[in-house]
């Protein structure tokens, strides 16, 4: 095949693209620009935006041997996931912009263009596997679960999967730095990026600060009652308990934690540990990665983080929302984080928590 | 699988004779400013090498000052006349809007830490410099004006500057002009054009990379930027670098075949026109360099472009400027009432003595594919 290396200068990507080339296939390199001003969004060889970042991708290339070009994503980054991170921000939820990133742009933006230039699909450096079963090419959790990234693949519909090559999805990520090093690149002992690569000091609360502002408003209990002040509903997260700032304390003295952000009123609401507990959450604008869920109720798992836990559950499909029950009550879960149900290691699809109870 | 290079304007072979010039000199030894035996035979090879580039430019040997590229001669040039004409109160900058950023980058250091006041030139849609703008500002500003500098023909689209017509215009106020891609390629005397300051570099013309020169009236002293042995007038030092010199100084005395490369360049031109109906040549109006041309394919995006053409093995360029490996819109195409989308759908295609008709052939095989391709991958 004729594919297309995302390579961000990262030791997963530059060893996908190798092993991509090992298993006989016609491979370019190509170095996502994110960042209109590399500089402007991070320095220092942490995330995937940097000019050292773009450097040590070409010398990766350089080592595999294959031709490396930068692709100027710039705009379509900023519209599709920074944008997209604010508006969910502004609006009381929990964006994961690694999760809209794949959507939008490695396996779209990217892709298509690939598709477009006589490409068949693009090789990323994720942690996830691909199987083709009875009903066409699955998505499946890589054999290293710390390392698992299906959870931020879950969004890619078939159409995009058929684009996608993981080549590590079998691998743990100790023996990929082992394999770098054998294979003479330089980014075997690279740090992993950690963080939104977008946020450059990692301070997500002040970055939003900067671009939302600070509107004071009210934090109140659950029967209403005004019991603190915050600068910014959107830099809480639900479950939250420290940097709260309440001064009237609880009754019997108990902790208090974020319940619920209500951006129309800019308000924070607080409570006790136990109303946090939910067990049903459901989504909105499904994905499937196979057959679509229909209205029977069958048994599984739900993953809400990025490296959460699977947590055992029925779901269904309640017209267009998709429906999961838990086994077990879980402690705070914010709208905007993606649900994702797996049957075993097989991604099922996902969707958008829109609500919980 | 032949391999095609239309990039001539971004570097061109090493000439057979300047290969042999450098590898020779290479095995000499001898500082040039030595006193004994070696360093005086170095010297000589050398300042025969100064006369014979003088006589191919136009100037006195005593006007030619070696400086280790192109970029490194506008930067003396600029600033350094600058900083000798900010003693006598003036400190305008005038460049054009289409220059190099060998001299952009320059001038707005000047502006930004030296408080010099930077005034652009602005160009027609055949990329051409206004001179009636240039007329009005030595009119209104003129006492104000320290220094000028206005290329003698655009790297990116080949068009030819007045300079002539500007210098007189200009009056007593020292003007450069960033040659190096005119040299050898249409006629060009320092002497005739009157200028004060004249950039040249070896390795657009088939000498190494790695040198350049800076020809300088001999009445002009200005402050250095490298300072040491002082071996060139003061003005420059370090260690002359002789192997590069004897090499650019033999591919300057070979004849460039304008007239050839002129006409594949042509030929190119009416071949993508006949087949590529709507792209179109920007400054094709204009007097141009032989063998460069820019083209505007719309609905592309040129680097997707260079990638497809690279895949099918010709190397081109935009032969604008890169940032973090971006190719960033034009600002010559801009000036010359480009939109950022037109801009960024232009390739640069740059042909040298060593092009052939084969060359053009090629191109023209894989180029109408790698358009269209091109326009399907940005149809979104």
């Amino acid at each position: 095949m004729k594919l297309i290396a995302a390579m961000s200068g990262g030791v997963d990507s530059a060893v996908a693209a190798a092993r991509a080339v090992e298993a006989g296939h016609e491979v370019i390199g190509v170095h996502l620009a994110l960042a209109a001003n590399p500089q402007k969004y991070r320095s220092g060889a942490r995330g995937c935006c940097t000019i050292e970042d773009s450097h040590d991708a070409r010398r990766a290339a350089d080592v595999i041997g294959i031709p490396f070009y930068i692709w100027d994503m710039a705009e379509e980054f900023h519209d599709g996931v920074v944008e997209d991170f604010l508006a969910e921000y502004s609006a009381g939820r929990t964006p994961n912009p690694c999760l809209r990133c794949n959507e939008k742009i490695k396996f779209a933006a990217v892709l298509d263009r690939a598709r477009a230039m006589g490409y068949d699909g693009v090789v990323t450096g994720h942690y996830a596997r691909t199987q083709i079963g009875p009903d066409g090419k699955t998505l499946h959790r890589a054999v290293d679960h710390s390392k698992d990234q299906s959870y931020v693949l879950s969004v890619l519909t078939i159409e995009q999967i058929n684009g996608a090559i993981f080549p590590l999805g079998d691998t743990t990520k100790v023996d990929i730095r082992a394999e770098a090093e054998r294979r003479g690149l330089a980014v075997a002992q690279k740090p992993d990026s950690h963080d939104i690569c977008f946020v450059p000091s990692g301070d997500n609360a002040g970055w939003l600060r900067d671009r939302l502002g600070s509107e004071v408003g009210p934090i109140v209990d659950q029967d209403g009652n005004k019991i603190g002040e915050h600068k910014g509903a959107y830099t809480y997260t639900i479950g939250q308990r420290k940097g709260l700032g309440l001064t009237v304390p609880t009754a019997d003295g108990s902790p208090r934690f974020v319940l619920k952000i209500e951006p129309v009123t800019n308000t924070v609401v607080v409570g006790a540990r136990e109303d946090l507990a939910i067990t049903t959450m459901r989504g909105e604008r499904p994905v499937w990665c196979g057959p679509a869920v229909g209205s029977e109720v069958k048994s599984g798992f739900v993953q809400i983080r990025a490296h959460g836990a699977a947590l055992p559950c029925t779901y269904y499909c309640d017209g267009a929302l998709l429906v999961a029950t838990l086994e077990e009550p879980l402690l705070g879960l914010a709208t905007g984080q993606a649900m994702v149900i797996y049957d075993g290691d097989r991604v099922v699809g996902s969707a958008t928590v829109c609500e919980t109870q | 699988m032949p391999s095609i290079y239309v990039d001539h304007a971004a570097t061109t072979p090493l000439s057979p004779a300047a290969f042999k010039a450098i590898s020779s000199q290479l095995q000499q030894l001898g500082n040039p400013s030595s006193l004994h035996t070696h360093g005086r035979a170095t010297r000589k090879v050398l300042e025969d090498a100064r006369e014979s580039i003088a006589r191919e430019v136009g100037s006195l040997p005593s006007e030619v000052i070696f400086t280790a590229s192109g970029t490194e001669a506008n930067n003396i040039a600029l600033k350094g006349l600058w900083w000798s004409r900010m003693a006598q109160g003036k400190s305008v900058v005038v460049i054009s809007a289409i220059e190099h950023h060998a001299i952009l980058d320059p001038a707005h250091w000047l502006e930004t830490h030296e408080g010099a006041e930077v005034i652009h030139i602005p160009v027609d849609v055949h990329g051409v410099i206004k001179l009636d703008f240039f007329k009005d500002l030595i009119a209104q500003r003129g006492d104000e004006i320290a220094v000028i500098s206005i290329m003698h023909s655009n790297n990116e689209t080949g068009v030819i500057q007045p300079i002539q017509e500007l210098v007189s215009l200009a009056g007593d106020i020292p003007v450069h002009t960033d040659a190096v891609q005119s040299f050898k390629k249409v006629p060009l005397s320092y002497k005739d054009l009157g200028v004060t300051a004249l950039t040249l570099s070896a390795h657009k013309v088939g000498g190494p990379l790695g040198i350049g020169v800076l020809i300088l009236r001999r009445a002009y002293e200005i402050p250095a930027l490298l300072h040491g042995g002082g071996q060139e007038r003061e003005i420059r030092s370090g260690t002359l670098n002789a192997p590069s010199i004897v090499a650019f100084s033999a591919a300057a005395s070979e004849d460039y075949p304008s007239a050839d490369v002129q006409r594949l360049r042509d030929n190119f031109i009416r071949a993508v026109h006949a087949a590529i109906p709507d792209a179109y040549i920007n400054g094709e109006a204009s007097q141009r360099l032989p063998g460069i041309v820019n083209i505007t394919f719309p609905g592309t995006q040129s680097d997707t472009l260079l990638l497809l053409l690279d895949n099918a093995h010709v190397s081109a360029s935009t032969g604008s400027a890169c940032s973090a490996g971006v190719h960033e819109a034009s600002h010559v195409l801009l000036a010359m009432g480009h939109t950022e989308a037109t801009a960024q759908s232009s390739l640069r295609f740059s042909f040298g003595a060593a092009s052939t008709q084969a060359d053009v052939d090629f191109v023209m095989s894989v180029l109408p594919d790698v358009i269209a391709t091109g326009r399907a991958a940005h149809s979104k």
